[in-house]
């Protein structure tokens, strides 16, 4: 096999491709080459074509100099933010006018044409990157991300190509780098299912988790459920219906537990996502009445992962295993950062310790539950 | 290290789109002339099938063996990916110079700078192949160049760039196709990212 002359043409082909591709790793300089396929893969994403170049461009501030966002944007902080490596962040809506949010479905808002949403990164005190998205008239949605230079005078849209990961780092000191998504990461996280994130009833819930993980002091006239409903901005929200959604659990580790994984996980491990096939379900629901009945203990506590420990130990994973956080999958990719192992596997290279510290705890809980799995005994 | 091996990852990937988007420019258009936007199921399982065996998907995804003619795709486990029987000992270590990446004898397993890759199993297998994929997951995956269309990053050799220029019909006639090829239960191993 090792003799050339036996290899087909077409390996011979992916051969070619191997060397190639390697080149850049080495800094064998392609970058000649790569200058004219940028520009085909920006063809392909149309993203350019509807996102301005400029977020000052966006209408987000009344005043860019002195940063005064424009009077129409609400301002938001969802209870369970998203872990980015500690960033701090900013966060804000605009719907059009005399327009309002579909409530009707709880767990699945319907937002109008035109909605736009930002959310701003900032490391250090100093901004890094806004990321935008609007909704077209079509209703699909456009993502873009817009990277501050150093002085905060300028935000300009980030170049996107379909690749993976690629995008423009931030460089933040002690040697650790921001990466900013492309266009296609966006879409890894906002899929047409669930393409709003951090803007629902449990996030927007007056009844705040005191015990969320990183949880943020509501900045300033700060937009809440309540308050969404009283002005109009959303409506037929479902009679019934607590006004104020909160997790039920038995402890308030447990709450605090399933509200991270709700807010950091259930965006694409939920059950109605494109990858419901998985059968594991992080998100909250409205229709979660009971702690008991909750879909994360059904579909994780106890059951198969198809992914291996990170440790590499042996025996069946389990996704969680009551009682025993070390054993747990999904508490050992939460843990990782390897690029095949790690959890979200995206947009985050700094391990969440205090979630870590948090799901291990919860995880211990769980082996007092008398409904769940027990310990595995195979050790 | 994460950070070294996702430009890596990047630069790669960069490269990858690069070699391919000459000659794949023109046959994305022609392969979008010639869809013909199948009406029924077996004209778009006709046109996956079309697709996925003059493309590069047969190369990787099926393991060779050695024949009368040297190696060739064993079609008795056609994209079946990496044999989960066959344990590949640590790649060669390769001394400097321009020489970069090893393939194995089935053609299912290369080592490079990013580690180490097992083709995948395409086969409608429920549980090691794609059987409980869905259409959605499948152009996803394709588009994001990530595992579902949502996690891990796919390795190299696999060029997603390439096959990205398909247009969704394609992709979906193609993951309509590795529908319908036979279950083989086969669990390619994880891959293994370098140190």
């Amino acid at each position: 096999m090792a003799n050339a002359t036996f290899i087909p043409a077409s390996s011979m082909g992916m051969t070619l491709v191997s060397i190639a591709l390697a080149a850049p790793l080495l800094g064998l300089g392609a970058a000649l080459v790569l200058r004219s396929d940028a520009e085909e893969v920006q063809a392909i994403d149309t993203l350019p074509e509807h996102a301005p170049d400029d977020l000052r461009d966006t209408g987000l501030y009344a005043d860019w100099t002195g940063k005064r966002v424009a009077d129409d944007v609400l301002v938001y902080s969802p209870q369970y933010p998203l872990w980015t490596d500690g960033a701090r962040k900013a966060r804000w809506i605009r719907l059009p006018p005399g327009t309002a949010i579909d409530a009707s479905d709880p767990d699945a808002w319907e937002f109008p044409a035109g909605t736009q949403l930002w959310k701003e990164f900032a490391f250090e005190g100093r901004r890094v990157e806004t990321r935008y998205m609007q909704r077209r008239a079509d209703g699909s949605w456009l993502y873009a991300t817009y990277v501050w230079s150093a002085d905060e005078s300028t935000a300009r849209l980030s170049a996107t190509t379909g690749g993976v990961a690629v995008g423009v780092d931030v460089e933040l000191g002690g040697g650790r780098r921001h990466a900013i998504p492309s266009s296609a990461d966006c879409r890894a996280c906002h899929d047409d299912v669930a393409p709003v994130l951090g803007f629902s009833a449990l996030q927007l819930s007056s009844d705040r988790d005191p015990d969320a993980p990183h949880a943020e002091p509501l900045p300033t006239g700060a937009i809440d459920l309540r308050g969404l409903l009283s002005v109009g901005l959303v409506r037929d929200w479902p009679a019934g219906i607590d006004l104020a959604p909160r997790i039920a659990a038995r402890t308030p580790v447990e709450r605090a537990a399933r509200g991270y994984l709700h807010g950091n996980c259930g965006g694409c491990h939920r059950d109605d996502g494109p990858i419901a096939a998985l059968d594991m379900d992080l998100a909250w629901s409205v229709a979660d009445a009971s702690d008991d009945d909750a879909p994360i203990v059904a579909t994780s506590v106890g059951r198969p992962s198809r992914a291996p420990l990170p440790s590499g130990r042996e025996g069946a994973p389990l996704r969680i295993v009551a009682g025993d956080p070390d054993h747990s999958v999904l508490l050992g990719r939460m843990r990782s950062r390897a690029p095949i192992h790690q959890m979200p596997p995206l947009g985050t290279s700094v391990v969440d310790d205090d979630a870590v510290a948090l799901i291990a705890r919860w995880i211990d809980e769980l082996d007092e539950r008398p409904s769940a799995p027990r310990k595995r005994t195979n050790r | 290290m994460k950070t070294t091996a996702k430009l890596l990852l990047t630069s790669y990937l960069l490269a990858a789109l690069a070699l391919f988007s000459g000659c794949n420019a023109s046959a994305a258009q022609d392969a979008a002339a010639a869809s013909a936007e199948p009406t029924d199921r077996a004209s778009r399982i006709e046109r996956g099938r079309y697709l996925v065996h003059a493309g590069l998907c047969i190369d990787c995804h099926t393991p060779f063996a050695m024949g009368p003619n040297g190696p060739a795709p064993d079609m008795t486990r056609l994209l079946s990916g990496h044999p989960a029987d066959l344990q590949m000992p640590p790649p060669p270590e390769l001394p400097p110079g321009p020489w970069l990446v090893l393939m194995g004898a089935t053609n299912t397993a290369f080592a490079g700078p990013w580690g180490v890759t097992f083709s995948a199993n395409l086969t409608s297998d429920p549980d090691t192949g794609l059987g409980r994929w869905t259409e959605q997951m499948f152009v996803d995956t394709i588009r994001t160049g990530r595992h579902m269309g949502k996690g891990r990053p796919i390795l190299p050799p696999m060029p997603y760039p390439l096959v990205a220029n398909y247009t969704d019909e394609d992709l979906g006639a193609m993951f309509e196709y590795l529908q319908t090829v036979p279950p083989i239960s086969n669990r390619v191993p994880d891959p293994i990212v370098a140190q």
